[in-house]
């Protein structure tokens, strides 16, 4: 029974890691005052990247970076049109993730044959055999590295507050000497980077291969969090360990046999509706960032 | 150097002319982006282009595919469009489609002998009562608690699929085959076609007088004032007496309830039976739809029209040029962000800089 519940404990550091480094993107870019609801499309665009690149080159690695370089500019793509342009930004976000899930599964079909898509090298567990602490490199790296560096750049750099303001107050940032356009295309930019970060990791240490609708709204669980967690880091962290807890639990969950009654898309399905309920318990009342979802322009 | 390059600067009146140049430069835009992947797909973009949009227009027979093909997207387009127009930005109206064919389906499946004239309105019925139903939750979260929206109508769209699954994998299961599709619906469940011998059903008739209905509404009634009011201020409509909670929660049902008719008229129309492909993305396209047909009825309905011609021709594509058939959704998607993207510098012109002035303003 011990060995059930450290293999939970270690499933629910795995599952929690691209939905912790996704969240951290979206958090980065909303602490800024841009809602990116191109997440689930950054995300998937991160997890076919790599896979491609992972495919054509052999190393894991260079599809990692490549994942990286992807949402990075995904990112950008989504700032030119919401801080260049103004477009409204429900709408530059869905129909960024709409063109890039699209583009992923042209190219999917072109190189691929949209039949079965072959298997990638993928990257090692490290400290195998060892309960929970057998993990891939990047969970360390997201728990141990990402989280903390990102909750101490927003609330210890200057870069960080002024991150914040232009996400609170643009006008009082711009008066002030902060490029607001600037610092909201940086923000955009690692937001973007994180998110496919996430997604790489689907491909590239979980799975070793792609699938059709790999992100399968996750992007979206990811958005819930930050809000959820009222756009502070450690919040995520435990948003992020709460849904994974529950998603490791219902994968333990549909094996026993005390639970063979229950339809497997129910369990599925139980991670979302926790996340729902998360929100409509703790999320009333929440202040928004001053100038979410506000475009600025100089008057 | 920067002095060189024109200043952008807010106009006052628009010109008659500009709109339709500036959504001009964005077809030129998706075309000139989309030329690259077609030919590395193999093919000639001007080739492929003359597939998606002519090619289906040429013959009777296709060109009422076309219309099968946009009825899913008249319904989801109109559903979003009622929505945003007040405001409440159900990104929902997927999970609300599959709610409504799931609705559809408990009256095909346990009500079989239901005679023709009561069958399909019951089950239309069943299938708006699921897809508002579908939408409650967000709907009150909204209203009572203020939680948004976006979020939480997003995430039923994953519960949603997997409650379909679950139904076909579980109890719904097709009782000869085995696959994951339910038994076929009692005969009386078909929906009549529109056109004699085509496949194109009587949902067509259905979106199109619902969008008329629509239009009548948001045009000429007090309701589609105070809804329009609510969608462009909701403090200034709440000054003047309106009751902002109660439009956003009605249209959020209605919302709902038009998705869910969409899906249940999808599934009577085409096979009247449930699939796990029941919507293949209707709900998401249906924000396309709504934000490039301007929130308006009429739009969506044209809008939903083009894009069953590309799908009808992305498909043709597909088996004579070899083309992915996806390139059918990139164009969608693309569109959508560069006509958005045009359309904001419809309130603007370009001047030259002044000279001798230190630069103020502009970006």
């Amino acid at each position: 029974m011990d060995l059930a519940y450290l293999a939970l404990l270690g499933a629910m550091l795995t599952i929690a890691t691209p939905l912790l480094l996704a969240a951290l993107g979206e958090l980065v870019c909303e602490r800024a005052g841009l809602l990116n609801l191109g997440i689930e499309g950054t995300m998937y665009a991160g997890a076919f990247s790599g896979f491609a690149v992972a495919h054509q080159t052999g190393s894991p690695w260079a599809g990692l970076v490549a994942a990286l370089v992807v949402g990075m500019v995904a990112g950008l793509f989504v700032g030119l049109l919401t801080i260049g342009l103004g477009v409204n930004q429900h709408v530059a976000g869905i129909g960024t993730t709409l063109l890039l899930i699209a583009s992923c599964d042209f190219i999917n079909r072109l190189q691929y044959g949209g039949g079965s898509v072959p298997k990638v090298p993928k990257f090692e567990l490290l400290l195998k055999d060892t309960p929970v602490a057998s993990q891939y490199l990047l969970t360390y790296v997201a728990f141990l590295v990402i989280a903390p560096v990102v909750f101490v750049t927003l609330r210890a750099t200057g870069f960080g507050l002024r991150l914040r303001a232009v996400g609170e107050n643009p006008e009082a940032a711009d008066a002030a000497g902060v490029r607001v356009a600037g610092t909201r295309y940086a923000a955009l930019a690692i937001g973007g980077t994180l998110m496919a970060a996430g997604g790489a990791f689907l491909t590239l240490a979980l799975l070793g291969s792609f699938t059709l609708n790999i992100t399968n709204g996750r992007g979206w669980v990811c958005i819930a969090l930050v809000i959820f967690a009222r756009w502070r880091v450690i919040p995520v962290v435990a948003g992020a360990l709460l849904f994974a807890f529950v998603d490791a639990l219902q994968l333990q969950l549909v094996i026993t046999s005390a639970f063979s009654g229950v339809p497997r898309e129910v369990m599925i399905a139980l991670p979302y509706v926790v996340v729902i309920v998360a929100l409509a318990v703790t999320g009333r009342n929440l202040t928004y960032p001053g100038a979410y979802l506000q475009p600025y322009r100089r008057s | 150097m920067r002095r060189l390059l024109p200043q952008l600067v807010l106009r006052g009146r628009e010109p008659r002319w500009l709109a339709p140049l500036l959504v001009l430069i964005a077809v030129t835009v998706v075309y000139a982006a989309t030329a690259g992947p077609i030919r590395a797909a193999g093919a000639n973009p001007a080739a492929a282009y003359e597939r998606y949009v002519f090619t289906p227009l040429t013959n009777a027979n296709s060109l009422t595919e076309v219309l099968l093909a946009a009825t899913p997207l008249i319904f989801t387009g109109l559903a979003v469009a009622v929505a945003f127009r007040s405001g409440y930005f159900n990104i929902g109206a997927e999970g609300q489609f599959l709610a409504g064919a799931v609705g559809v389906s408990v009256a095909g499946l346990y009500l079989p002998d239901l005679p023709g004239p009561l069958a399909v309105p019951t089950a239309l019925l069943l299938g708006v009562g699921a897809g508002v139903l579908w939408a409650l939750l967000p709907a009150l979260l909204r209203v009572r608690f203020g939680i948004d929206e976006v979020v939480t109508t997003l995430l039923l769209n994953p519960v949603a699929l997997l409650g379909v699954q679950g139904l076909l994998n579980g109890p719904w299961r097709n009782s000869e085959s085995g696959f994951p599709v339910t038994d076929d619906f009692g005969a009386g469940y078909e929906m009549p076609p529109a056109l004699p011998g085509a496949r194109v059903h009587f949902g067509i008739v259905i979106a199109v007088a619902l969008a008329l209905v629509i239009w009548l509404v948001m045009s000429r009634t007090a309701t589609g004032v105070r809804v329009r009011a609510v969608g462009l201020s909701p403090r200034a409509a709440g000054f003047s007496g309106i009751g902002v909670k109660r439009v956003l929660f009605r249209s959020a049902l209605v919302s709902g309830g038009i998705a869910g008719l969409g899906g249940a008229c999808q599934v009577l129309g085409v096979g009247q039976q449930l699939t796990n492909e029941a919507s293949g993305g209707y709900g998401y396209t249906g924000i396309v739809v709504a934000t490039l047909g301007a929130l308006t009825a009429v739009g969506a309905v044209l809008v939903a029209l083009l894009l069953g011609d590309i799908t009808v021709g992305a498909q043709n594509a597909s088996l004579v040029l070899q083309l992915p058939p996806q390139m059918g959704d990139i164009i969608a998607a693309a569109l959508l962000l560069a006509v958005v993207s045009v359309l904001v510098l419809r309130r603007y012109k370009l001047r030259r800089r002044p000279r001798h002035t230190t630069e103020v303003g502009a970006h």
